[in-house]
């Protein structure tokens, strides 16, 4: 499990990008384009590749008014999805 | 309860909306002669190729369509000096860039350029694990060398790399070896493709025929090697569908998800639309994009489910997979809309299945294809 001092970083040749014709999110990544959810979104929008994931799930928290430990157990799904399909790493 | 009648079945439609993907065959050209290679048997020659300015303008209408993803392709990419030319495109429409490539025609300097462009990612073809027979399938000498070199420069580059292998009788029981080679070269992502018979590979049937038992362990081996692999090398996996029970989900459905630009600028639903003869294809330099998206009768020939003939109209697996393969149903059957012979359900599936047979007990010479210039 992704410790809460790690940093998570998409990888090279993977990024989010708003896509205008169907009016959501995308996550590009190799072969592959992810439609995201606002949850998804969310998370990438704080994903910077500096800051590790407990101070992501603060900023989630309060941006969004949920209990911590609530959201926490989908960031950390998500985040490791995106690792076992190598887009994302954890430094 | 009966079966529903074709006239009153409620039809489920496949709602097209804007394609996610566009494959860019931007040349014929090729250094490699591939045995299995699926271009068309007749192809265009340098002159015959789309301009510069018109890629660049049919990217900017891919975007603006919605296309996501654009992999450049061929033939050999790196064979337009223009490439870099067509990346700065990509990139300035916000367009994902993939170069599809054997590596033959790349340079250090040419890759840094490319990266420099905006290239989101390199797709690398591998032909087989050693120079022996990686150079013997490609016909190429000293091809296996070269790209091996390109692999070390796209990962210093920091550009993610994906290997392609095409699998077939005589490669395919090597993948382990594939496996570890695609972990040792730092690739991200494997892709592992049993042959396909379009094009040129028709040829080659029987030199390239995987049989049911190669076919069988190579799937076993993909599935050992995807759990222990987690989170180091994605495998995506074409099984050998000529020895399957039912057929792929191809393209997600005809005209539904992707589209294909030819050398010359004619548009198809896919790759090897082409070898359907009764398609009449629309070209980028007579109409928009959209227009040929939305109207071109080859896009609109099998969208949806109303084209389907019994079994396939009332089976409940069209919605999984869309009736398989219209390009196959064409070269096994004579007719494009017929049921794709993989299938359990139609009634060339025995036949198939012992040609099959007979192809993968059969061991022909390769028969190289030849280039345009």
């Amino acid at each position: 499990m992704i410790p809460e001092t790690g940093v998570p970083r998409l990888l090279s040749g993977c990024r989010t990008k708003h896509d205008k014709v169907r009016g959501n999110w995308v996550l590009l990544a190799p072969e592959r384009a992810i439609k995201l959810d606002d949850i998804g979104a969310a998370i990438l929008a704080e994903t910077d590749g500096t800051r590790s994931l407990g101070a992501i799930l603060d900023a989630l928290a309060t941006k969004y008014n949920a209990p911590r430990d609530q959201i926490s157990g989908d960031v950390i799904t998500f985040l490791e999805s995106l690792r076992d399909r190598r887009m994302l790493e954890v430094a | 309860m009966d079966a529903p009648t074709p006239q009153t079945e409620p039809m489920p439609t496949i709602t097209y909306g804007p394609p996610i993907a566009m494959l860019a065959e931007v040349t014929h050209r090729c250094p490699l002669s591939c045995p299995y290679c699926s271009n068309p048997l007749e192809l265009t020659k340098r002159d015959g190729e789309l301009s510069t300015e018109i890629w660049v303008d049919v990217f900017r209408q891919a975007a603006e369509l919605g296309v996501l993803q654009m992999h450049l392709s061929g033939g050999e990419p790196a064979s337009r000096r223009d490439l870099e030319d067509m990346i700065t495109a990509c990139r300035d429409h916000d367009l994902y860039s993939n170069l599809i490539t054997s590596g033959i025609g790349l340079t250090e300097k040419r890759m840094v350029e490319l990266k420099k462009r905006g290239l989101d990612h390199v797709q690398l073809s591998l032909q087989g694990v050693d120079a022996e027979m990686a150079d013997l399938i490609g016909g190429y000498k000293g091809g296996y060398s070269r790209k091996m070199q390109v692999a070390e420069w796209t990962t210093a580059l920091d550009l993610p790399l994906t290997l392609n292998a095409v699998v077939h009788e005589k490669n395919i029981d090597r993948l382990p070896e594939m496996i570890d080679l695609a972990v040792a070269m730092g690739a991200r992502r494997l892709e592992v493709a049993t042959v396909q018979f379009h094009g040129w590979a028709d040829k080659n049937r029987a030199a390239l025929m995987p049989t049911r038992e190669q076919a069988k362990l190579c799937g076993q081996r993909v599935a050992e090697a995807r759990e222990r692999l987690k989170g180091v090398l994605v495998i995506d996996y074409v099984p050998a569908d000529h020895h399957a029970d039912y057929p792929k989900p191809c393209m997600g459905g005809w005209g539904s998800t992707g589209l294909n630009v030819v050398p010359d600028g004619r548009v198809m639903p896919c790759h090897a639309a082409h070898t359907i003869p009764h398609l009449v294809f629309d070209n980028v330099k007579d109409r928009p994009l959209a227009d040929i998206w939305e109207h071109s009768s080859a896009f609109n020939a099998y969208r949806g489910f109303d084209w389907m003939p019994e079994p396939c109209r009332s089976c409940d697996r069209k919605t999984r997979d869309f009736g398989g393969c219209r390009c196959q149903a064409m070269a096994l059957t004579g007719d494009a809309a017929a049921t794709d012979p993989v299938c359990i359900k139609s009634p060339m599936h025995a036949q198939l299945q012992a040609m099959a047979q007979a192809d993968a007990e059969g061991d022909g010479e390769l028969t190289y294809r030849t280039m345009p210039t």
